[in-house]
C-alpha cells in the first residue's frame, strides 16, 4: 500500500531542471536584523549559492532554533521551520528521517547550537544524517542583548560577566571533529567568495556538513573577528587550508606552517631555511590532521585556520534506516496488520 | 500414586514472588499466557523493583507477579491472593500481607536458610515457629529438586539453579490443571540456540508437574472452567503491546509512515522495543539522545508528512513540555504517550500512579490546550491510542495519550478486532496552490492545512512565534494574539462536538456516582457491581476523554446525590470536575504505587451510604 507521501511525490515529480536566480530564494518577509549585521551577508551568499545546487525550491527546508541567526528561515523562499531554542538539529533529524528526498539545512548560532542545543548537535554529527548545519558564531548572545556565549573568550566583560567571563570557550571546529563529524569547515561572513565555495562543498557532501561561520555582531560584539576578516590584518592572521595544498599565508605569502612532531609551527619562507616543500600539506581525508589543524584555533602564535578541515564519507543514518526497512520487507514481506493481530497464541470462544 | 481430588473454582488469584533474578516475571507471564489460551478471563499485576538485580535475598529485591483468573468476568488482578508462591524468606515477608487468611503458601525451603532469614529480617524461621498457622503451608525444596532433575546434564550448579522457577511453574500447572505444551513450545523457540538450557528448563518444568502429581504433599487439584466471554477470537495482550499495535494500525489507516522518536524510560520502553521489531511495516523508530529530541524529531517528522509519535513517562513529559507548546503553536499532529509512573522526580519508576493528569491538561507555558485521552484497561490502549492518532490528524494538534505502569505491564484477554473494519482516518495533504495560506481554517474543525515540504508552490514558514490569523506570518498585535489564543482553544473544544457522550454503568440517577479515569476502571467496576448486587444505588462513570470532556458530563453528575472520585493521586480529576461543574465531589486517594483494591472503593462507598 502506498502512503500519502509516496502519492504526493509521484504526483509532483518533474524531470526538468529547476532554473533559479538568487531572487527566487528571497521570501516576501522584511529582513529584520540590525543594520550592518553579518547575517545579511550569509543570507545573501546562501541565496546566491542555492540556484547552483539544482535542487527544486520546494524540496528545500531550512530549520532553525532561537536567536538572531534563527530568523534566517523566514527570509528564504523555501519551506522553513523556526522552532525552539537549541532543538533545530533534532527537528531537522526528524524531517530527514521522514523524508530523505528533502534537502535539509539547519541555521543556528553559538548559543543555540553549542549551549542549549549542544547535545542534539553532537548527536546529529555522529549519526551523520545528510543535513547541512550553518553555525553563525558571533561569540555573544545577541537576541537577549549581550551576554557572553560558549564561544566568548575568557575574561570577556558582558552584562552577565561584569568581572570578566571565567568560562573557557568551545572551539566549534574541534567540538565537531570530536563528535565524529564527516564534514567540518570554517568560513567568514566578510569573505563572500570563500563563504560561497564552502556552502557549495557542504551542499555536495553526503552526510552532516558542519560549517562554522564567523559572523560580526556589530551591536554587542563589534569587531570580534576583524583581525581575521579585515584587509590590514587578515593575510597575516589567517591561514586558508585547501586540500592537497601546503599551508602558506602572509601578505607576501612568505610564511608557512610546518609540523614539528605533532605541533604546528610558523616558519618563514624568506630566510632560506625552509621552503614550501617543508610545509604541512592539507589532506581533507586525514582525520588526525584535522584535529591538529583545528587545535591551532586559539593558539596566540599561530594563524587562525579557515577552510575545510575534514570531508570524509560514512553511510548516512537515514540511508541505513531505509536499508534496514528494505531488508526487513524483503525478508518478512510487507507487514500485514490483520496477520499481526492474529499472530501468536490465540483462542476462539464460541 | 497418592489419592487426589479435584475441586472446581470460579476464580483464583495466585502470586509468584522471588528474588528479582529468580525469573518471577517470566513465570507469571507463562502462567498467564497458558491460562489465556484455556479461555479464562484474567487480569495481571507485575510488581517488580527498579533495581535490575538487587542484592540476592533482600526485601527490596523481591519481584512479584499476581494473576487473577476465572470462569467469571475478571476486572482486577485481585485484591488479595489465594495462593502465594514464595521462592525465599524475603518474598514471603513482603507478600504475606496480600494473602487471604487460610490461603496457601508454597515455599522453596532452600530460600529459608539462616542468611535468607537474616536478610528478610526474621528473628526465627516462620516455617518452624508457628507464625504461619492460619495458612496452609506447602514446603518444597525446589532448589534441591531442580538440581536432582538436572544432575546428569553437566551444568554448573549456578546455571542449573536458574531453572528453578520452571519447577514452581510446573507445580502450579499441575495444581490448576494447565497444559505444559505452550510453555514447552516457548522454551524451545527462546532457547533454540542453547540446547542444554532448553533441555534443562523443559525437564525442570516437567519435574515440577510430576512432583505435584506423585507426592503426597498436594491432595487437591483445581479446575477453573473457561469464562463466558463474548464469542470471537482472543489473544492475551499487555497495555504497552496494545499501544504499539494501536499506533501501527492508526498509521496504516491514515496511510502514513509511523515515526517514533523516543528515549528509553520505565515503564514506556517496551513500546519502543515492540515498534522496533516492525520495520517491515515501514515503522521508523529513532532512539533519540534525550526526551526533548524524542518529541522534536517527531514534530519534524510530522512536518514532513509522517505520523509523529513519542512515548515516555512523567519525567520525560516534563522535558517535552516546551516542544508540546511548539506543536500547539505550529499546529502539527503528534501523539505523546505518557505511561505514568510514581512521581515526582524519578519517584517510583516501576510502580504505577495517575498523578500526571494535571500535567497533561495544563503543564505548559501560555494557553496551550491539548486533547487528553486515557485508556482504562490494557487492551483498551489499542483503541484509545488509535483514537488519539485520529484526533491529532483531524484537528492538526498534539494529543496526549495517558496510560500507566499498571496498564502498560498488565495484561488481559483481548477480543481481536477486525483490522479491515477499523475506520479510515486518512487526511489530505494540501496540494492546491490557489488560495493557499498556512493558517487557513477548516470551517468545521478549525484545523489548518497540512502542506508538507516537497509540495510545489506551497513553500511556507512556520514557527513558535505568534502567528497572524490565516497568513501565518509572525505577528505581535495584541488583538491578533487574543484572537489566536481563543481560536486554538476553540479548535480543541470543538472535539467535544464529535466524541460520544459519556455513558453511565448502572442507573442514570441515584445515590452515588463513582467517577474514574484510566486504570482504576477494573477496581471501580468491581466495587460498584458488588454494591449493586446488594441493591445499593451506586453507578459508575468512567471518563476516556479528559480534554475536552464529553458534553453530557455535567448532566450526569447532577443526577446523583453524591459523587465519589477515586484516583491514584491526591485528587486531580476531582479538581477539574469541581471547577467545571461546581459539584461537591468527594475524593478517595491512594498514592502507594499500587492500584486500588476493589474492596477499598467498596468500603468508601459503604461509608458514604451510611452517611
Amino acid at each position: 500500500m502506498s502512503t500519502l507521501v509516496e502519492e504526493l511525490l509521484s504526483q509532483t515529480q518533474t524531470t526538468e531542471q529547476a532554473k533559479y536566480t538568487s531572487k527566487d530564494f528571497q521570501s516576501d518577509q522584511d529582513v529584520r536584523w540590525c543594520p550592518g549585521c553579518g547575517d545579511y551577508s550569509i543570507l545573501a551568499q546562501t541565496q546566491r549559492v542555492m540556484p547552483d545546487l539544482g535542487i527544486p525550491r520546494h524540496k528545500i527546508v531550512f530549520v532553525s532554533g532561537i536567536g538572531c541567526s534563527s530568523r534566517f528561515p523566514y527570509y528564504m523562499n523555501t519551506y522553513g521551520f523556526h522552532s525552539i531554542h537549541g532543538r533545530a538539529t533534532a527537528i531537522a533529524s526528524g524531517i530527514k528521517m521522514a523524508r530523505p528526498d528533502l534537502s535539509v539545512w539547519v541555521v543556528t548560532g553559538d548559543g543555540d547550537g553549542m549551549s542549549i542545543g549542544g547535545n542534539h548537535l553532537i548527536h546529529l554529527l555522529r549519526r551523520n544524517l545528510n543535513i547541512k548545519v550553518l553555525l553563525f558564531n558571533n561569540q555573544i548572545y545577541g537576541l537577549t542583548k549581550g551576554q557572553y556565549s560558549p564561544t566568548s573568550e575568557m575574561g570577556k566583560v558582558t552584562k552577565s560577566t561584569p568581572y570578566g567571563s571565567i568560562d573557557y570557550p568551545f572551539n566549534p571546529v574541534s567540538l565537531s571533529l570530536g563528535a565524529s563529524s564527516t564534514f567540518v569547515a570554517r568560513t567568514m561572513d566578510r569573505d563572500p567568495k570563500h563563504l560561497q565555495s564552502v556552502l557549495k562543498r557542504a551542499a555536495e557532501h553526503r552526510g552532516t556538513a558542519f560549517v562554522e561561520v564567523y559572523q560580526n555582531c556589530n551591536v554587542f560584539n563589534d569587531g570580534a573577528f576583524f583581525q581575521f576578516t579585515e584587509k590590514e590584518t587578515k593575510d597575516d592572521s589567517v591561514v586558508f587550508i585547501e586540500d592537497g595544498k601546503p599551508l602558506v599565508f602572509g601578505k607576501e605569502r612568505d610564511k608557512g606552517i610546518r609540523l614539528n612532531g605533532f605541533l604546528p609551527e610558523v616558519v618563514s619562507l624568506k630566510n632560506g631555511k625552509w621552503s614550501v616543500n617543508d610545509l604541512l600539506v592539507h589532506n581533507e581525508k586525514d582525520t588526525t590532521l584535522s584535529f591538529i589543524l583545528a587545535d591551532m584555533t586559539y593558539k596566540p602564535n599561530l594563524p587562525r585556520p579557515v577552510g575545510i578541515f575534514l570531508a570524509v564519507n560514512r553511510p548516512t543514518y537515514e540511508a541505513e534506516m531505509a536499508r534496514q526497512i528494505a531488508f526487513a520487507r524483503e525478508k518478512r514481506g510487507e507487514g500485514d496488520m490483520s496477520k499481526l493481530l492474529n499472530s501468536g497464541e490465540t483462542w476462539v470462544i464460541n | 500414586m497418592a489419592e487426589k481430588t479435584t475441586q472446581k473454582l470460579d476464580e483464583v488469584t495466585i502470586r509468584f514472588a522471588g528474588d528479582s533474578g529468580d525469573g518471577m516475571q517470566l513465570t507469571g507471564t507463562q502462567f498467564t499466557n497458558t491460562t489465556a489460551i484455556l479461555g479464562n478471563d484474567l487480569s495481571t499485576l507485575p510488581d517488580f523493583p527498579a533495581e535490575i538485580r538487587a542484592p540476592q535475598g533482600t526485601l527490596f529485591g523481591v519481584s512479584g507477579f499476581q494473576i487473577h483468573f476465572g470462569s467469571t468476568e475478571i476486572n482486577t488482578p485481585g485484591d488479595a491472593c489465594d495462593v502465594l508462591v514464595a521462592m525465599n524468606a524475603a518474598a514471603l515477608k513482603v507478600n504475606l500481607r496480600s494473602l487471604i487468611d487460610g490461603g496457601a503458601i508454597i515455599v522453596n525451603t532452600d530460600g529459608f536458610n539462616d542468611r535468607n532469614l537474616k536478610l528478610a529480617g526474621y528473628q526465627s524461621n516462620p516455617l518452624k515457629d508457628g507464625s504461619l498457622s492460619k495458612y496452609q503451608v506447602f514446603e518444597v525444596d525446589i532448589s534441591k529438586l531442580t538440581a536432582l532433575a538436572l544432575q546428569d546434564l553437566n551444568l554448573s550448579s549456578k546455571i542449573a539453579d536458574r531453572s528453578k522457577n520452571f519447577f514452581a511453574l510446573g507445580m502450579m500447572y499441575w495444581m490448576y490443571n494447565r497444559p505444559m505444551e505452550p510453555t514447552i513450545k516457548w522454551i524451545q523457540s527462546k532457547f533454540a540456540n542453547k540446547p542444554d538450557i532448553m533441555e534443562a528448563n523443559i525437564r525442570v518444568l516437567k519435574a515440577g508437574w510430576s512432583y505435584g502429581e506423585t507426592t503426597e504433599i498436594f491432595k487437591v487439584r483445581y479446575q477453573v472452567a473457561a469464562a463466558k466471554l463474548p464469542p470471537g477470537k482472543y489473544r492475551n495482550i499487555t497495555g504497552n503491546q496494545a499501544t504499539a499495535w494501536g499506533l501501527m494500525a492508526a498509521a496504516k489507516k491514515a496511510r502514513l509512515d509511523l515515526f517514533l522518536g523516543s528515549y528509553p524510560i520505565t515503564p514506556a520502553s517496551d513500546i519502543l522495543h515492540e515498534l522496533s521489531i516492525y520495520k517491515h511495516f515501514g515503522v521508523k523508530t529513532f532512539q533519540a539522545e534525550d526526551e526533548i529530541a524524542g518529541i522534536t524529531s517527531a514534530i519534524g517528522a510530522s512536518f514532513a508528512g509522517d505520523l509523529g509519535v513519542t512515548t515516555t513517562s512523567g519525567p520525560g513529559v516534563a522535558l517535552k513540555t516546551e516542544a508540546l507548546g511548539l506543536a500547539v503553536m505550529v499546529e502539527l499532529p503528534i501523539v505523546v504517550c505518557n505511561i505514568q509512573r510514581g512521581g515526582p522526580s524519578t519517584g517510583l519508576p516501576t510502580k504505577t500512579e495517575q498523578a500526571d493528569l494535571l500535567q497533561a491538561l495544563y503543564g505548559r507555558n501560555g494557553e496551550a490546550p491539548i486533547p487528553v485521552i486515557a485508556a482504562s484497561t490494557p487492551a483498551d490502549c489499542f483503541g484509545v491510542v488509535f483514537e488519539s492518532c485520529r484526533l491529532a490528524l483531524k484537528y492538526m494538534t498534539p494529543v496526549i495519550f495517558l496510560s500507566d505502569g499498571y496498564l502498560g505491564n498488565g495484561s488481559e484477554p483481548w477480543l481481536i478486532p477486525d483490522f479491515n473494519k477499523l475506520p479510515d482516518i486518512s487526511v489530505k495533504f494540501r496540494t492546491e496552490k490557489d488560495g493557499f495560506l498556512p493558517y487557513l481554517r477548516d470551517e468545521a474543525t478549525l484545523s489548518r492545512p497540512w502542506a508538507v515540504p516537497g509540495t510545489p508552490g506551497l513553500e511556507h514558514r512556520i514557527g513558535g512565534l505568534e502567528k497572524q490569523h490565516l497568513s501565518g506570518n509572525v505577528n505581535y498585535e495584541p488583538l491578533n494574539h487574543e484572537f489566536m489564543v481563543k481560536l486554538r482553544a476553540e479548535k480543541i473544544e470543538r472535539i467535544a462536538n464529535e466524541i460520544p457522550p459519556a455513558e453511565v454503568e448502572g442507573d442514570k440517577k441515584g445515590e452515588i456516582l463513582v467517577v474514574g479515569w484510566g486504570s482504576t476502571y477494573g477496581a471501580i467496576k468491581t466495587a460498584v457491581a458488588r454494591h449493586r448486587q446488594k441493591g445499593n444505588s451506586v453507578s459508575h462513570l468512567h471518563l476516556k476523554y479528559l480534554n475536552p470532556l464529553p458534553m453530557n458530563v455535567g448532566e450526569i453528575l447532577y443526577n446523583f446525590k453524591h459523587v465519589l472520585v477515586p484516583e491514584m493521586n491526591l485528587g486531580q480529576l476531582i479538581k477539574v470536575l469541581r471547577a467545571k461543574y461546581l459539584v461537591p465531589a468527594v475524593g478517595l486517594n491512594k498514592i502507594q504505587g499500587l492500584p486500588f483494591m476493589a474492596v477499598e472503593i467498596e468500603n468508601k462507598i459503604d461509608e458514604m451510604l451510611k452517611g
